[in-house]
Formats: structure tokens, C-alpha cells, sequence
């Protein structure tokens, strides 16, 4: 039982982070285009507000804070009182509002049909763009090589 | 003194209006979009995010923008702005050796596990102006290898084992903020970061580069250097657990110092560290340097009296935006000041000459 709420914890974990790095404009392309747009009320209307980030010293030591982001937030529930949030990041309550809907159909039957339309496809878009950069920066990777030294 | 003046109002609106007229400049020119200012003037974007504290490239951009490329201008905006956001949270410290690293250097180590990753970086050009950016043209796309997706671990991580590097235990300690309590002295590490990674990259890297000049000289190396994209981590209550609430680009220095060791502590390496966000590498080594200058004390090292030591000389004068206020409020108008003054010398004068006439008199 535990488990299975740890296995569920750790999936909404997965979606909810990669809404709220999902660039704006890739999260709306997919989510215009599902269908079954549901209705629903605010629970807590967009918010834009600012987190501040925190660092550590040397990487590994004390925390310290770093500077701030910026955030949206809402909550809203389906009318099968089903409970969605959005924490995104940057200031698009759009983009909130998208995030808190699709965590809300995440957790209902429409599950099935928003992971093959929406989040499927948004997390293999942005792994495609982190692999080309990680590419890029493969190729600048410096080979050393040892000259001979001509002292025989 | 301040003295409340009316008048001007038709002149400060009016000079407003040409300041939009400016900044605009010549209509027979493309206007600047803000997406152009973020993607091509990326590193001018990022010092915005830094000094003005607010990872935001797009607002970053509108700042650049607002302020005709006026940088501590943009950081200006970007802190008023800051100051309206309600504060949501503190996120969890963000987890640098998971980084994405676009670039990962060391100058100690040659065979660094991971490499040493050069990444987009102006190091080896030969800095001479290239004309053919003059000229609207293509860019080919750069060469690409098969990417590496072993983790890319600290660097110090290596010299930990031998016990020859100062450690830096984690805690949970909740550190201070300066945007919320007004800085005190003695200030502890955290707050020193906090002051210095907001700092302006002018200050902080005059006063690094003092140390490397001979003042309180603390012999360092880059230890690494790395640039990259981290996620972003934050509980979330109405949830009860943690989840990622974005993923911003850091640029992270730590420094290897030389150390002959003290009363307490024997001969080992010791680290300065720098964390800034964006692509902000000169910014960063700075902060390593001036973070390691300013820990004499916990060192056991001595006071040498150089500038970099003193935490209340460079933390008080690190921020452009204190700064900037302070010194430019000198601009406006103070004729009730100055009318005072005036009066002031005028009277010394005229006491002095009565002083000295009645002896010439009487001579």
C-alpha cells in the first residue's frame, strides 16, 4: 500500500516537474490540440510570485540563497472534484492553468489519453533538446594528446 | 534637507517623452524585439538576472530593452519589479553536480573524470573584431558528438578522499536573506555569498583582481568551472512532498587555494566559491576569489588590512543599485541645501575679513 502511494507519488513527481520546465510554447501546442478540454473551478486562481532559489557553499556545504525565479501557481478541481495543480515556471497563468488541468486528468481515466497526447510527446520534445546540447558539448571536449619528447 | 519644490512637471513629461523617442532611435531601423535581446544579447540578459536577482530572461530582456542597453539601469527595473512579487518559497539547494554541463573545465587536473568540456566559450578566439557578423548571414550548426550521460561529479569530489582539501559538510541550516533582514556585521558565509553573487561584476571582479595583485593574496586555482542548466527543486505544502517548479542555467566556480595551515588546522587546500546565474563566468571566478579572501578569519589566517578582507568594506559596496541611488540622488535637486551653505560661507567669509581688516587698520 505504501508502496503503490510511493509509485504514485513518484509518477506526479515526474509530470509536474517536466510542466513546469516545459517551454510555454510546446506545452500549448500539444495541450490546444487534446480534445476533451474539461471544465472546472478555481480553487486558487494564477498567481505569479517569486522562489527563492537556494545553493549550497562549495556545492556541498551550507545553504545560501542565490536569487530569486519567478512562478506561477493555481489550483483548480474538476467537477468530479478531482484536484489539480499547477507551479510553473515563469509568469503565464495560461501556462499554470494548462499544468494544473493535465495534473488534475493525470490522476482520472483520461490518464491514458493525455500521457500519449500531451506529456509523451512534451518529454520526449525537450529530452530531443537536451541531447542535442549535450551533443554540441561532446564535440567540445578537449582530446589530449602527448607530443614525443625527442630526448633518446 | 528636503524640501518639497513643484514646477517642472510639463519639462519631466515632456523629456520623457523624447527619452521614448531616443530610445526607439532612428524609425528607418528595425525595432528590437524582446525575444532578438534575449536570444542574441544572452550574456547582457544574464548579468541582468544576476545583479538584478530574478532569473527571468524574458523580463531580463524587457529591462535591456526599457533601459537603452543600460545595464545597471536594467538591473534597477529588475529589482523594483522584484520587490512586487509575493514570495512563494525557498526552494531546495539546487544540486550543481547534476548539472547538464554545456562547459566543465579544470585548470588542476588534466584528466578530470568527464573531461574537460570547452563548451560555447570566447576563450582561444583571438579577439580581433569579425566583420563578417557586419553582414546578415547564415550560421552553421556546430559539429556534434555522441553525448556523454555518466554523471559529471565535482571536482573536489577527488581530493576529499586524501583529507588534503577543506571539506564542506552539509547542513540544513537555514541560511539569512538580505532581502529580507538588512545586512549585519559580522556577516557569516551564506549572507557573503548571497551579497556577492547579487554584486556588480565591476566591483567584485576590482576586488579579486586585488588579491591577485598582492593584497591578501591567497594563491588560487580553478579548481572547475562549470556552466549549465539545474532543475529546480521546491516542496510544495498542498502536495506534501518536493517537485521541480523549473530549470535555471548557473555558472559555478570553485577555487583550490593554497593553505600553510594554522593553529587549528593542518597544511591543506582551501576553497573560495563562486555561483551565479546564467552564463556568468568572469562574475563567478571573482566571487571564488573575494568569498575565499574574505574567510582569513575562520582560517586563522592573518588580517593583512587589504581591501578584500574587509567584509564591510565589500560587502556594503558591492550592490550597483545602493550604489547608483546614493550616488546619483546627488543630481537632483538640493537649491535648499545648497542655499544654506551658501549663507554658511558667505558669513565665514565676511567674519574673516573683519578680522583681518582691524589689524591692517591698525598697523
Amino acid at each position: 500500500m505504501a508502496d503503490q502511494q510511493n509509485i504514485a507519488q513518484a509518477a506526479r513527481k515526474e509530470w509536474m516537474g517536466l510542466l513546469a520546465r516545459a517551454p510555454e510554447e510546446a506545452l500549448m501546442a500539444l495541450w490546444s490540440k487534446f480534445e476533451a478540454q474539461p471544465s472546472f473551478d478555481w480553487i486558487r486562481s494564477p498567481e505569479v510570485g517569486g522562489v527563492m532559489v537556494r545553493g549550497r557553499t562549495g556545492g556541498t556545504g551550507a545553504p545560501f540563497n542565490l536569487g530569486e525565479m519567478t512562478v506561477t501557481r493555481c489550483s483548480l478541481a474538476l467537477k468530479d472534484g478531482t484536484v489539480g495543480h499547477g507551479y510553473v515556471q515563469g509568469r503565464s497563468r495560461r501556462k499554470a492553468e494548462a499544468a494544473a488541468l493535465i495534473d488534475a486528468l493525470m490522476q482520472t481515466e483520461a490518464a491514458g489519453d493525455i500521457r500519449a497526447q500531451v506529456i509523451g510527446p512534451l518529454s520526449q520534445q525537450m529530452q530531443a533538446a537536451k541531447t542535442a546540447r549535450a551533443a554540441k558539448a561532446a564535440a567540445t571536449k578537449v582530446e589530449f594528446f602527448t607530443m614525443v619528447r625527442g630526448e633518446d | 534637507m528636503y524640501v518639497a519644490v513643484k514646477g517642472g512637471e510639463k519639462a519631466i513629461e515632456n523629456a520623457h517623452a523624447w527619452l521614448a523617442e531616443e530610445r526607439r532611435g532612428s524609425t528607418n531601423i528595425a525595432e528590437l524585439s524582446i525575444a532578438q535581446i534575449r536570444e542574441q544579447l544572452s550574456l547582457a540578459v544574464n548579468r541582468v538576472m544576476a545583479e538584478g536577482s530574478l532569473f527571468d530572461p524574458d523580463l531580463a530582456a524587457l529591462a535591456i530593452k526599457q533601459a537603452r542597453g543600460d545595464l545597471i539601469e536594467a538591473i534597477f527595473l529588475i529589482r523594483a519589479y522584484r520587490t512586487t512579487l509575493p514570495r512563494i518559497g525557498y526552494s531546495n539547494p539546487v544540486e550543481t553536480g547534476q548539472m547538464a554541463c554545456d562547459r566543465r573545465i579544470s585548470a588542476t587536473f588534466k584528466d578530470a573524470p568527464g573531461g574537460q568540456v570547452l563548451g560555447p566559450t570566447f576563450d582561444y578566439t583571438h579577439r580581433l573584431l569579425d566583420f563578417k557578423l557586419a553582414a546578415e548571414g547564415e550560421v552553421s550548426s556546430a559539429p556534434e558528438s555522441r553525448p556523454r550521460t555518466e554523471p559529471t561529479p565535482h571536482i573536489t569530489e577527488f581530493l576529499k578522499g586524501e583529507d588534503i582539501i577543506q571539506d564542506e559538510p552539509s547542513s540544513d541550516t537555514i541560511p539569512g536573506d538580505l532581502t529580507r533582514e538588512p545586512m549585519e556585521f559580522p556577516a557569516d558565509r551564506p549572507l557573503r555569498l548571497q551579497s556577492l553573487t547579487r554584486g556588480d561584476e565591476g566591483f567584485v571582479l576590482g576586488m579579486a583582481y586585488s588579491t591577485q595583485r598582492g593584497y591578501a593574496r591567497n594563491h588560487a586555482f580553478v579548481g572547475e568551472l562549470r556552466i549549465g542548466k539545474v532543475a529546480v527543486e521546491m516542496d510544495v505544502p498542498e502536495l506534501g512532498f518536493a517537485i521541480e517548479i523549473g530549470e535555471i542555467e548557473l555558472t559555478e566556480c570553485e577555487t583550490v587555494n593554497q593553505f600553510k595551515g594554522s593553529k587549528t588546522e593542518p597544511p591543506q587546500f582551501t576553497r573560495g566559491y563562486g555561483l551565479v546565474f546564467g552564463q556568468s563566468e568572469r562574475k563567478s571566478i571573482a566571487m571564488a576569489l573575494v568569498d575565499r579572501a574574505l574567510r582569513w578569519e575562520e582560517l586563522g589566517e592573518d588580517n593583512l588590512g587589504a581591501p578584500a578582507q574587509d567584509e564591510e568594506f565589500v560587502l556594503s559596496h558591492a550592490d550597483n543599485i545602493q550604489a547608483t541611488g546614493f550616488l546619483e540622488h546627488i543630481k537632483l535637486p538640493h537649491y535648499v541645501d545648497f542655499q544654506s551653505e551658501l549663507e554658511l560661507v558667505r558669513n565665514l567669509r565676511r567674519e574673516a575679513e573683519e578680522r583681518i581688516m582691524p589689524r591692517e587698520a591698525a598697523e
